[in-house]
């Protein structure tokens, strides 16, 4: 979820109850307690860290009391900035014994929450874990601290002709120990796979300060594949402090075919159809009417306006391979439908096509005060029926939805425009985007495709798992860590949780307290 | 689900609720395959799954499919193969077929898995029976999804030590245009180098092996690309016939040295230069997999030294890898390489979590586990 910054007044609407309650606790301290806390906890940290790598005025702790997802705001107890794994560890085992909570932060750009401080925890910043160890050009591998950007590491690699596949968006500033806790995405993941296809292994730090190393530069390794478990669980499991990537080899050269259609249904029906002939496209994404009116005024892409969506479809490798796959791509979206189509002939126009598409989240905020970001994945077959479904939404809710899709994948990025000054328009947004979850989990996919959990699809996760399910999750953190230090509240939803939510729906539209934003 | 996949069904969940009622063992098996692999299991009643089988979903343009745990493997790829797809990772049958199920619980790849990637990059969703008889869902049938803990992938090469692994979706992938299969005389060393070299250019390689003084690369894609490829490497062209015996030798364990009663399978980083071990190995995935039949070199002995394991397993650690001992006496601390003890004891607790009576394949992924 991504709002500008007018909206942040909604995050000051929060009683602290319910602010609690979005943090999964019950009770809250008196400022007095608070206070002792912070003092004890600031002292048992400041024996192991030197003094300025613990944080504790309030306006040094001013700048991490949100993440990418603004709206929640929570100070910390504390921060600490450990430079060292060992100084790692000297911190989860001080907070291992004062029964702290620690939230885990890499660069503080994920849209969930995920890094959202605990009130009486600390923020542990891994922000100066950031060097890159090792570029192996022969293994085509980099060793790096979790702290090293996303787009640092493609650039360090790039003289020996490879590059770090995993691109989301934020590559500029997000960093590889916060992609590995979220499973990162991009726009070539249906070629080049997850963050968790990417990575070969990595060490950290379980609350009881063992270290542990999983995976590594073999192939395989024995016993259960707790390196896979570890990708994605959001800071709620292991402290990553160490990370081993692979490096591919960049491609020769890239093309794309941006095609536009006269229905957004026959553009999801070409998606499949290019699938179904065999093609994996290095990227295939999709744009609607409304989503190019808007950014092509900013980018001047050369979208076509009079189309109701277009798609852009990229070939990637040898400039023999891609020759063949632009002519299978052109020739599969003629016979789907296509009403007119453009090949990029230079990586400059490449570059142009794409822009329009990389720039629909700022695009959404030129022309509306906010907007909120979805993140669900479906089955690729059901783009059709969830683009009609969106629009009887729109006209549900009186909101405007812009729709940006990684179409090759079915991970859908619908942009919700609202404005937060407006009474009850935030609500509205914010009931618009749990409808599109709810189809999402119906249609046969998920909430979250790429963006985690965190706090704010927190209950959406009742609707896509059962009670014994979520149970399950909280045994595979009850065996990381059975005291629940690690990042408590997020990702998973206790069952209290999920009573809650599912009493709310039964009353539909009429919410208790429709006054309280709910994540 | 039909009514026969019903009662299958049924029929399992009433045997693993009352094994942990009882406290009795149960060894869950597909079509036996891999009763080799993993650790000497303790003695437990024999669970067949096979009857709880079919193909659930196959949508071709999702690249997705969804079976029950006893479905042949030959089932699937008949399937896959009528739309031109398969599945990337090439699981090994050894000679037989294989239920999906025990496929995925064990997590094996074939020679592809250097560039197309393993088992576990496939893995989409899992359902899983646990030890009270409930059915727990985890990922689902989309190429993308972050929602809870990753627990299809932990299913992926469990052994079957956390549950009753009852239906999983796969990512597959078309099938390439065009294959082609080069060798090329050279000594390992040189092999090795050269993989190496190779895997960093943009290259179509699929699969890239050694053994006995001869390199076998194989080419894969857009029919431009594999010709371009080609020419670019040099090397002898290999007749498709004899390129499939090849690599099937490999990926099914057709190949004489893959065959010997003493072999152990090394797990190292594909840069490893020839290990310092008294047998020449076979080669796989690039590198990164090195078989030794009889790691005292003397291939006819079916009993390897005894100290020589410990040394195995140190040249192995040495160079960042592991050692398995993949068939012959089982050594005193276990076939599969020991693990940290730190992660050895997370082993312990998820496995109390998921099944804390300790019913599902009891010692066959870990002593003791």
């Amino acid at each position: 979820m991504r709002i500008s910054l007018r909206s942040l007044s909604i995050s000051f609407a929060h009683s602290s109850k319910e602010k609690a309650k979005l943090l999964g606790r019950g009770g809250y301290r008196s400022r007095y307690d608070e206070g002792m806390r912070q003092a004890e906890v600031a002292a048992a940290l400041r024996q192991v860290l030197p003094t300025e790598c613990v944080l504790s005025r309030d306006e040094e702790l001013r700048p991490y009391e949100c993440d990418g997802l603004s709206v929640m705001r929570q100070m910390p107890l504390l921060v600490a900035l450990p430079r060292t794994e060992d100084e790692v560890r000297q911190v989860l085992l001080t907070c291992r014994r004062l029964e702290v909570p620690v939230v885990a932060r890499g660069a503080g750009t994920g849209l969930s929450g995920g890094a959202t401080p605990h009130e009486s925890g600390v923020l542990l910043s891994l922000a100066r874990l950031n060097q890159i160890l090792e570029i192996n050009p022969k293994a085509r591998t980099a060793r790096l601290q979790p702290g090293v950007r996303n787009l640092k590491v493609s650039e360090a690699a790039a003289p020996h002709g490879l590059y770090y596949a995993p691109d989301p968006s934020s590559q500029i500033a997000c960093s590889i120990g916060g992609n590995v806790a979220e499973n990162s995405g991009g726009v070539h993941c249906l070629k080049y796979g997850l963050t968790f296809h990417n990575v070969l292994g990595i060490r950290g730090l379980t609350i009881d300060g063992d270290l542990i190393e999983l995976g590594g530069a073999a192939l395989d390794y024995p016993g259960l594949d707790l390196l896979a478990l570890v990708i994605g669980s959001e800071g709620l499991l292991v402290v990553v402090t160490e990370v081993l990537v692979k490096l591919i080899p960049r491609p020769q050269l890239a093309r794309v075919v941006m095609a536009s259609f006269g229905d957004v249904c026959h553009a999801g029906d070409a998606v499949a159809a290019i699938i179904a002939a065999g093609i994996i496209p290095a990227g295939l994404e999709m744009m609607d009417r409304k989503a190019t009116v808007a950014v092509e005024p900013f980018v001047k892409a050369g979208y076509d306006l009079s189309a109701e969506a277009i798609l852009l479809a990229e070939a990637d490798g040898t400039p023999e391979e891609v020759e063949e796959q632009i002519a299978e791509i052109e020739g599969v979206l003629k016979t789907a439908g296509a009403t007119a189509m453009v090949i990029s002939n230079s990586e400059a126009e490449r570059l142009r096509f794409w822009s329009g598409r990389k720039n629909a989240f700022p695009a959404a905020g030129r022309v509306s005060p906010d907007y909120y970001c979805m993140d669900g994945t479906i089955p690729r077959k059901n783009l059709g029926p969830m683009l009609k479904a969106i629009e009887d939404m729109e006209a549900r809710h009186a909101l405007k939805c812009m729709n940006v899709f990684h179409a090759g994948d079915g991970n859908l990025h619908p942009l919700i425009l609202f404005d937060a000054n407006s009474p009850g328009e935030w609500e509205r947004a914010d009931r618009f985007g749990a409808e599109i979850l709810e189809l999402c989990v119906q249609l046969g996919g998920t909430i979250t495709g790429e963006h985690g959990v965190g706090i704010e699809k927190i209950n959406s996760m009742c609707v896509q798992f059962s009670d014994a399910e979520r149970d399950m999750f909280f045994n595979v953190k009850a065996a990381f860590d059975a005291l629940g230090l690690l990042n408590p509240g997020k990702a998973i939803p206790t069952l209290a949780r999920c009573a809650e939510y599912g009493k709310m729906h039964v009353h539909g539209g009429a919410l208790p307290h429709a006054e309280l934003p709910r994540f | 689900m039909s009514n026969s996949a019903d009662a299958a069904l049924a029929d399992l969940r009433e045997r693993v609720i009352a094994a942990h009622q009882r406290r009795r063992p149960i060894r869950l098996r597909g079509a036996g395959t891999k009763d080799f692999y993993g650790e000497d299991a303790t003695e437990a009643e024999l669970l067949d799954v096979r009857p709880y089988c079919g193909i659930v979903d196959y949508e071709p343009s999702e690249l997705v499919i969804t079976a029950r745990c006893g479905t042949s493997l030959s089932e699937i790829e008949a399937a896959l193969a009528q739309h031109d797809q398969f599945l990337a990772f090439e699981p090994p049958t050894f000679g037989a077929d294989p239920t999906i199920g025990g496929v995925f619980a064990a997590g094996l790849s074939g020679p592809r898995r250097m560039y197309a990637g393993a088992a576990r990059d496939f893995v989409l969703g899992a359902t899983l029976l646990d030890a009270q008889g409930k059915t727990l869902r985890f990922g689902g049938q989309v190429m993308k999804n972050v929602a809870g803990f990753d627990v299809s992938r932990l299913l992926c090469g469990s052994l079957g030590i956390l549950g009753l692994i009852t239906d999983v979706s796969l990512k597959v992938l078309p099938r390439p245009r065009a294959e082609e299969t080069l060798r090329f005389e050279m000594p390992a060393r040189e092999a090795i180098d050269n993989f190496n070299r190779w895997g960093g250019q943009s290259l179509p390689l699929s699969a890239a092996a050694w053994c006995a003084g001869v390199a076998w690369v194989r080419l894969s894609g857009a029919t431009a690309a594999v010709r371009a490829a080609q020419e670019r490497l040099g090397g002898e062209r290999v007749d498709s016939a004899t390129a499939t015996t090849w690599w099937n030798a490999l990926r099914h364990s057709a190949h004489p040295v893959l065959k010997s009663p003493s072999l152990w399978r090394l797990s190292v980083p594909d840069t490893t230069p020839p290990l310092d071990l008294p047998s020449e190995p076979l080669i796989d995935w690039g590198g990164a997999v090195r078989w030794y039949a009889d790691a005292t070199g003397d291939m006819t002995t079916p009993t390897p030294d005894a100290a020589a394991i410990p040394n195995i397993r140190a040249v192995a650690a040495a160079a960042g890898g592991t050692a398995l001992c993949w068939r012959g006496p089982t050594p005193a601390n276990g076939r599969f390489h020991p693990l940290q003890p730190a992660v050895t004891a997370l082993h312990r607790r998820l496995k109390d979590r998921f099944d804390p009576h300790g019913i599902f394949n009891p010692g066959r992924l870990i002593a003791g586990l």
